[in-house]
């Protein structure tokens, strides 16, 4: 399958298999209005299969929260056709309405219009708490 | 301006503080009975607590401040749809300083967020409740004279007793406290204050079914009701309220010097017979409740 070459954009590569609609949705590409590529089961020389997101324009992007998502997603920066970097995302310390609490004492099951934080709270073993009711991200 | 929500927003340091200036209160009461005059304190109990909330009302009173608020959900605006960011704001504009009890989870915390003034936990549902802990740890300091080097027992409840995890949250930060964490298998402390407390700060800690086994070690007995609200399920209630009952036969084993405390209300889990025995600490404990929301709502009004 063939995927046109990005002159500036963003590559984000190393998305877990079947996760990168979910990403897609997280990062809100839907609302942009440049080129977006969504490659789905892509060969991987580590993992078998990955998926990939292109984007057609260097753009501000909640990075951190790939960082959640798998800490080995890599985020490629394109500028006039060559990689000028390339990161693996850190862990965000704060995720902002992106995870629901599914705590039903939770203020947040109550209070519709609440957002829902999360806070990292272990980075070894990378655990996200409800910053409200202290209850673990799933 | 600062808001307590969780007992962790204090540090070890601050806590000693606010437990000396208990303690200069309960010397000199007079001192500081006129150390708010003019403030108000708004107790905002969305649930029934006799005690917490006569116990803020009561410190109010006696540093010379005064008291507005409501005791139950249904004669607020909250029978209206109100949200707590909502409340907060607009209490905000009458009082001073806020003790929020609220059954939902994160509640308080949800009014530190939104009020201009300082917020004070008064308990979320089964999540926390530290102005409690802090006076466990004004009941222990003078019970014992110090906060670290003893055993603590901790009997009953010790899944959904929130009083349980924030005290052992608070206590594991002293040096040389063991804990013998004394319950059934269905109401043993979650995974994540064992995960998240007692693993991560390294506190000796052992569990066991027997109160009686574990008696004989202990300095202090912290013993938990198991409350009807916490379950779901009516039946595993009655199948568990009864599982420790503390009668004077079972401190056989007991040091002389032993203090029991209880957050109360208790239903039978203390036979009304311990009451006499002088290692009986749980009205004293109700007592130096006061005190220590007397000096702490004069560290967060910043009153000297």
């Amino acid at each position: 399958m063939l995927i046109g070459t990005i002159v500036d954009g963003i590559v984000i590569d190393h998305i877990p298999a079947g996760r990168g609609m979910e990403l897609y949705r997280y990062l809100r590409l839907d609302e942009l209005s440049c080129e977006v590529a969504i490659i789905m089961n892509a060969p991987s020389g580590k993992r078998g299969k990955k998926d990939i997101l292109k984007i057609n324009e260097v753009i501000d992007l909640n990075l951190d929260l790939l960082g959640y998502i798998d800490p080995h997603i890599t985020v490629n920066i394109i500028k006039n056709g060559e990689r000028v970097s390339k990161t693996h995302p850190a862990l965000p310390e704060t995720i902002r309405g992106v995870i629901r609490c599914k705590n039903p004492r939770c203020i947040t099951s109550r209070e519709q219009e609440l957002e829902h934080i999360f806070k990292l709270t272990d980075p070894d073993r990378r655990v996200y708490r409800c910053i409200y009711c202290d209850t673990r991200a799933k | 301006m600062r808001s307590l929500i969780d007992i962790a927003d204090l540090s070890v340091e601050e806590i000693d503080d606010l437990i000396a200036k208990a303690e200069d209160i309960i010397a000199d009461p007079d001192k500081y009975a006129e150390k708010c005059r003019r403030k108000k304190l708004a107790t905002l109990f969305y649930e029934p607590s006799t005690r917490t909330r006569l116990s803020f009302e009561s410190a109010m009173i006696e540093l010379g401040g005064s008291v507005i608020g409501f005791s139950e959900a249904q004669s607020s605006s909250a029978s209206k749809g109100e949200s707590v960011a909502d409340t907060a704001r607009v209490v905000s504009c009458f009082a001073d300083i806020i003790a929020m009890r609220h059954p939902m989870e994160g509640a308080p915390l949800v009014a530190a967020m939104n009020a201009s003034i300082p917020v004070i936990n008064a308990g979320d549902g089964g999540h926390n409740h530290p102005t409690q802990t802090l006076t466990d740890l004004l009941t222990i300091k003078r019970e014992k004279g110090r906060l670290g080097n003893m055993t603590v027992g901790c009997c009953g409840d010790l899944k959904f007793g929130r009083t349980v995890h924030s005290l052992l949250g608070a206590m594991s930060r002293y040096e040389g406290v063991d804990f013998v964490l004394i319950s059934p298998e269905e109401l043993k402390v979650p995974e994540h204050v064992r995960t998240d407390i007692l693993k991560a700060s390294g506190v000796k800690y052992r569990e066991t079914e027997s109160l009686q086994e574990a008696m004989r070690s202990l300095d202090v007995l912290y013993m938990t009701r198991v409350q009807r609200e916490r379950f779901i399920s009516e039946a595993d209630y009655v199948r568990l309220k009864d599982t420790y009952i503390l009668t004077p036969d079972k401190l056989t084993d007991a040091k002389p010097d032993l203090s029991i405390l209880h957050p109360l209300p208790r239903v039978n889990e203390i036979s009304v017979a311990i009451d006499r025995d002088p290692r009986a600490c749980y009205f004293r404990q109700v007592l130096n409740g006061k005190y220590i929301r007397m000096a702490l709502i004069m560290k967060l009004l910043e009153v000297e």
